[in-house]
């Protein structure tokens, strides 16, 4: 017969006093926690008794029963009740008394949740009115309660308010052999002395029974709902983890022009072609670029051959008119915006394979190439429409081109397409008093013929098409939707030519004056650009069957890229390569708002760097927020909590130390690591986030897999807070060993999150990775296949120089920022060229308001800043409040002043002091 | 929930006259008003009362070793499987396939009141398994399969069908 039993564990109380009482003779043996000794159990289950039989009992209970039972004392029915109550009442109570004041420190709740067991024990006792719970004499009763409760009642003074408990407790005979056998398991550190056992406890659930909670209900209890792993899990992350990095060589560098390769996945990533005219903001920013972006960088890292093309979007009268009110030529225009656009994708690190434009011979060359051969199908239709035509510009006015009265609402102002006032669309020569805008004369109605898509005809075919792609593909549900309801509201023919001279010109004899209308022309751009970027473009967009094609956009995209270009492709009959996948995402909202470029509301891609946040957070922020699936917003103040607790808490924290232990409690090397249970269990864990990543990322869920790479760093973190690294580096062998693995495992995950981030915040996992030394091919090896969580650094590996990846976001910084975005900037300083470029955009503003002036406000920019510094600098150090009152008064004074000269009213400034 | 259980362990023992029963606390804990003592509280505390009633000795186990192991089943079931969660479901029926693998009952041999309770604890588990599961827990389906055709058991609880023959050879669950 042989007693295992682990210290630490209050149930190893019952079985060594039982022991003690019966004088039973047996081995004992002090084994790990986690030590399994019952062979079918997959939970480590102690303490256990090994039978002469071979059979083993897991249950203090059942043990101590049997002890009493071999010197001759069979359970009563009286005892066998208590055993019951304290298996099923007091165990569980007990269980989350102890977790609350060993892990939580709230000693205090104790008494609160012993309450109902403790009365129910004192109520008995005191009816009974005998020295033991059964009787005169002790029983195992006795001895299991009593070593239940002695870590609680020697703590504490719960047992004095209730005396015939006080009185059991303190009887002499079992008394003794408890404390001899808590001497044993808590070696004289009390509550404390449980610690280590209980932090490997599941967190008690308040309510036990399946009658109250429903087993198929997952009850959302956050960060503390672990899920649980199996042995096997276990094993398998193990033996994964010990496979080390493939030897297979390193993917090569891109090589351009990237092409299809026979035997890879093909994809061609397109993102929606920005307009021209105007900077983008942020809502567009994540739409399409970002997006994109992140699927290409994941696709490159999954070993696919990938080819990701956008471009800017040139033609159309918007370009016109932009040109005509800065003076500029079209072209003028598109080269200037083209380049601002580059820029900001830049920034923003969108790592296009080619950024081209619309505005090229190669457009013309493929738009007029796929008009022939639609006209030659039959698939265009001839018909005439009324237009307005001004006499003196010799042409015929698009829509945006005359102004008029709005025949429904009479707003003075209405466009030829649209009321701004009442938003109905309207046919231009419904216009009453109709004026061309750019000579003020009246227009009159002239016929002009144009050339319609009939898509009627062509409805079959798409809707053909459209079976296969949505059912095959990974359409998101609201590109599905939104095709579904233009298909039931029926096709109509839709007219590709306009009276304009900004766009590409219809070859067709008859219709020379012409030029493509911008939805047919402008989605023909992602061939041409493609052409741009390499002449084998048709391998690419005659390829079907190599190639998928993955179109990102935002909602309003939709009908265009699922409904109208597949059918002008499909009409071209030329086997064009259509697409796959639609990832359209909804709209993002300014914090309640919505991003307005002419009330100056939001962000705009040109201003992101002017905050001095870095890239990679706004770029981990727009992802954090991404639209996906519903509607989201953009909140300053939520971005300064996402920086604060999740990259610089949580994932920033975590690799930090990570990296930190290892300089300094290993010289920089990577330490041996001796993987244990828990270790196992952790790489299962952090094995199965990384799966869940990369289901969710083939699947472009973008956002979603993003909480996956946070769930790793706080898992890591968890894992650094029980194991302790800094205190055990100072013990003794074992425990020295035990840091060890515990640096080399936490280091190795920061490794992972490094790779996972790539997509993401590609500046930041360079970072991690060179702050590491980790070898570049464990980029390739970890996203393959489901996912392989390997170990890339193994011992002795020197790390480099390991420093802070992120930082604090103040409020005063971001409250700044949601002032100076919240709808007071213009485009004034890129509307007018004279402006220098630096000027802050709130003071490039006020140049346009009365009373207010520009270069004062800039110098009381300044001037804020700077007080407001020697303000935080006067608090940091701790100076006496007389001196930081006087400094702040000239703050606030400064700031009002700044506030008038910029035109606004001059609310007073809120108050510090309160907000702390 | 228990009372039934209790029933039905009541007929299977043939006691002559049917207990009244009551209940305590939210979880409906049986109560059993006992003529020569203070009442007896606790499921697992009056099936033992039952069983000695009924002078069936052996249903607790023949020896103190399979005594000991009847009163942990006993527990496991009232502590373990009733307060289970669907993450534990999966481990408990692992743990219990393990311990069946060659046991033909709960203590080894011998019928006892383990298998009595263990199967009417683990009956709503395996009612919601499907055949691929049921054939993943190859031993507690043959157990459970020989407990609910064991005379005069099952009682209250509907009969579950359990495969004889592998319907699915390779293990890809």
């Amino acid at each position: 017969m042989k007693l295992f039993v682990s210290e630490g564990n209050p149930h190893c109380l019952k079985v060594l006093a039982a022991l003690e009482v019966t004088g039973v003779q047996c081995d004992v043996q002090y084994v790990n926690h986690e030590e399994r000794v019952v062979p079918f159990l997959s939970r480590p289950a102690l303490p256990a008794l090994l039978l002469p039989s071979g059979l083993h009992l897991f249950s203090s209970n059942a043990i101590c029963r049997y002890l009493f039972e071999i010197v001759g004392q069979d359970s009563s029915e009286r005892c066998n009740q208590w055993l019951e109550w304290e298996a099923t009442d007091l165990q569980p109570a007990l269980l989350q008394a102890l977790h609350m004041a060993v892990l939580h420190g709230k000693g205090s709740e104790v008494s609160k949740v012993l309450q109902g067991p403790l009365n129910y024990l004192e109520q008995s006792l005191s009816k009974g009115n005998t020295p033991y719970l059964t009787g005169e004499a002790v029983s195992v009763a006795d001895v299991v309660l009593w070593a239940a409760l002695y870590p609680v009642l020697s703590d504490s003074s719960l047992a004095c308010e209730r005396t015939s408990v006080k009185a059991w407790f303190d009887r002499g005979a079992v008394l003794h052999s408890c404390e001899s056998a808590a001497q044993k398991v808590l070696q004289g550190k009390g509550l404390q002395g449980m610690k280590s056992y209980m932090q490997r406890q599941p967190a008690p659930q308040s309510s036990q029974s399946r009658d109250t909670q429903p087993c198929n209900s997952n009850p959302a209890e956050g960060v503390e709902d672990e899920r649980a792993v199996s042995e096997e899990e276990m094993e398998a992350a193990a033996l994964t983890w010990s496979k080390g990095l493939n030897s297979c060589p390193l993917a090569a560098d891109r090589q351009h022009p990237i092409l299809p390769h026979e035997g890879k996945r093909n994809l061609l990533v397109t993102s929606a072609l920005p307009y021209v005219n105007n900077v983008p903001h942020l809502g567009n920013i994540i739409g399409c670029v970002l997006s994109a972006d992140v699927f290409s960088r994941y696709g490159r890292l999954r070993g696919w051959n990938l080819l990701f093309v956008c471009g800017t979007d040139e033609y159309g009268t918007a370009t016109e008119n932009k040109a005509r009110e800065e003076g500029l030529t079209p072209q003028q225009i598109c080269d200037k915006y083209h380049a601002i656009h580059s820029s900001i994708y830049k920034w923003f690190q969108i790592d296009f394979d080619f950024f081209g434009r619309t505005t090229t011979e190669k457009q013309t060359e493929i738009a007029q190439d796929i008009f022939w051969r639609i006209h030659k199908h039959g698939f265009l239709i001839e018909d005439t429409v009324e237009q307005l035509r001004c006499e003196k510009c010799q042409r015929f006015l698009a829509d945006r081109f005359v102004e008029g009265i709005c025949p429904h609402c009479s707003y003075p102002e209405a466009r030829g397409d649209q009321c701004d006032k009442c938003g109905r669309l309207i046919n231009a020569v419904e216009l009453r008093e109709p004026q061309c805008k750019v000579c003020r004369q009246t227009p009159v109605v002239r016929s002009s013929k144009h050339l319609f898509l009939d898509l009627p005809k062509l409805e079959p075919q798409l809707e053909q098409w459209l079976e296969k792609s949505t059912s095959t593909g990974d359409w998101t549900a609201n590109a599905k939707q939104i095709t579904r309801s233009w298909l039931r509201d029926g096709l109509k023919p839709r007219c590709i030519t306009r009276d304009l001279r900004w766009g590409t010109p219809v070859p067709h004899p008859d219709f020379k004056e012409k030029v493509f209308y911008v939805w047919f022309d402008a989605p023909i751009g992602y061939l041409s650009i493609t052409a741009n970027y390499t002449d084998k473009w048709e391998k690419w967009w005659k390829n079907p069957h190599q190639v998928e094609l993955y179109n990102f956009m935002a909602k309003d995209n939709v009908p265009f890229h699922s409904v109208v270009f597949p059918c002008s492709l499909l009409g071209a009959q030329d086997n064009y390569t259509l697409v796959s996948h639609l990832i359209a995402t909804e709209y993002l909202n300014y914090e309640d708002t919505k991003f307005s470029k002419s009330r100056g509301v939001g962000v705009f891609g040109d201003m992101a760097k002017d905050t001095g946040i870095p890239s990679d957070v706004w770029r981990f922020y727009l992802l954090y927020v991404r639209p996906e699936g519903q509607d989201s917003a953009f909140s300053w103040a939520d971005m300064a909590l996402k920086n604060n607790s999740e990259l610089l808490n949580n994932l920033g924290n975590f690799i930090n130390r990570a990296g930190m232990f290892v300089t300094k409690f290993f010289e920089g090397c990577v330490p041996a690591m001796e993987l244990q249970q828990e270790d196992k269990k952790l790489l299962a864990l952090v094995g199965w986030e990384l799966q869940q990543y990369i289901q969710l990322m083939d699947k472009v869920k973008i956002r979603d897999a993003l909480r996956h790479i946070l769930n790793i760093s706080r898992h890591g973190n968890q894992y650094i807070q029980v194991n302790e690294p800094w205190k055990k580096i100072k013990g003794g062998d074992t425990e020295r060993q035990r840091a060890g693995t515990v640096t080399g495992v936490s280091v190795n995950i920061a490794c992972l999150l490094s790779v996972m981030l790539l997509p993401y915040m590609p500046t930041v996992s360079q970072t991690i990775r060179d702050q590491l030394n980790a070898p570049q091919s464990c980029v390739n090896t970890m996203l393959q296949g489901t996912g392989t969580f390997v170990c890339s650094l193994s011992a002795g590996h020197r790390i480099g120089t390991v420093s802070p990846l992120f930082q604090k976001l103040e409020v005063d910084q971001i409250e700044a920022l949601k002032k100076r975005f919240g709808g007071q900037q213009t485009t004034a300083q890129r509307a007018s060229s004279t402006q220098p470029a630096a000027v802050p955009a709130a003071a490039a503003e006020v140049a346009t308001s009365n009373g207010v002036d520009p270069e004062k406000a800039k110098q009381l920019t300044q001037a804020v800043t700077e007080q407001g510094e020697k303000v935080r600098a006067l608090k940091a150090q701790k100076a006496e409040k007389a001196v930081i009152t006087a400094e702040v008064a000239k703050l606030l004074d400064l700031k009002k002043q700044l506030a008038l000269a910029e035109g606004k009213s001059s609310e007073p400034a809120p108050q510090k002091g309160k907000r702390k | 929930m228990a009372l039934r259980e209790l029933s039905s362990l009541e007929k299977y023992l043939g006691l002559k006259k049917p207990n009244k029963y009551s209940t305590q606390g939210d979880k409906k804990i049986p109560v059993l008003q006992n003529n020569n003592g203070p009442p007896l509280v606790g499921m697992v505390t009056i099936a033992c009362h039952l069983v000695k009633e009924a002078k069936r000795p052996n249903l607790l186990g023949d020896c103190a070793e399979s005594r000991a192991v009847v009163q942990q089943w006993l527990e496991y079931r009232v502590s373990k499987l009733d307060g289970c969660t669907k993450e534990d479901i999966k481990t408990i029926l692992k743990d219990l396939n393990l311990y069946l693998q060659d046991k033909v009952y709960m203590a080894g041999n011998q019928f006892t009141l383990a298998d009595t309770f263990m199967y009417y604890g683990i009956h709503p588990l395996i009612v919601d398994l499907a055949i691929q599961d049921k054939e993943q827990y190859v031993n507690v389906t043959r157990w459970f399969d020989h407990i609910q055709h064991y005379p005069g058991i099952r009682h209250h609880l509907p009969p579950v069908v359990v495969p004889r023959n592998r319907l699915y050879t390779s293990k890809h669950h």
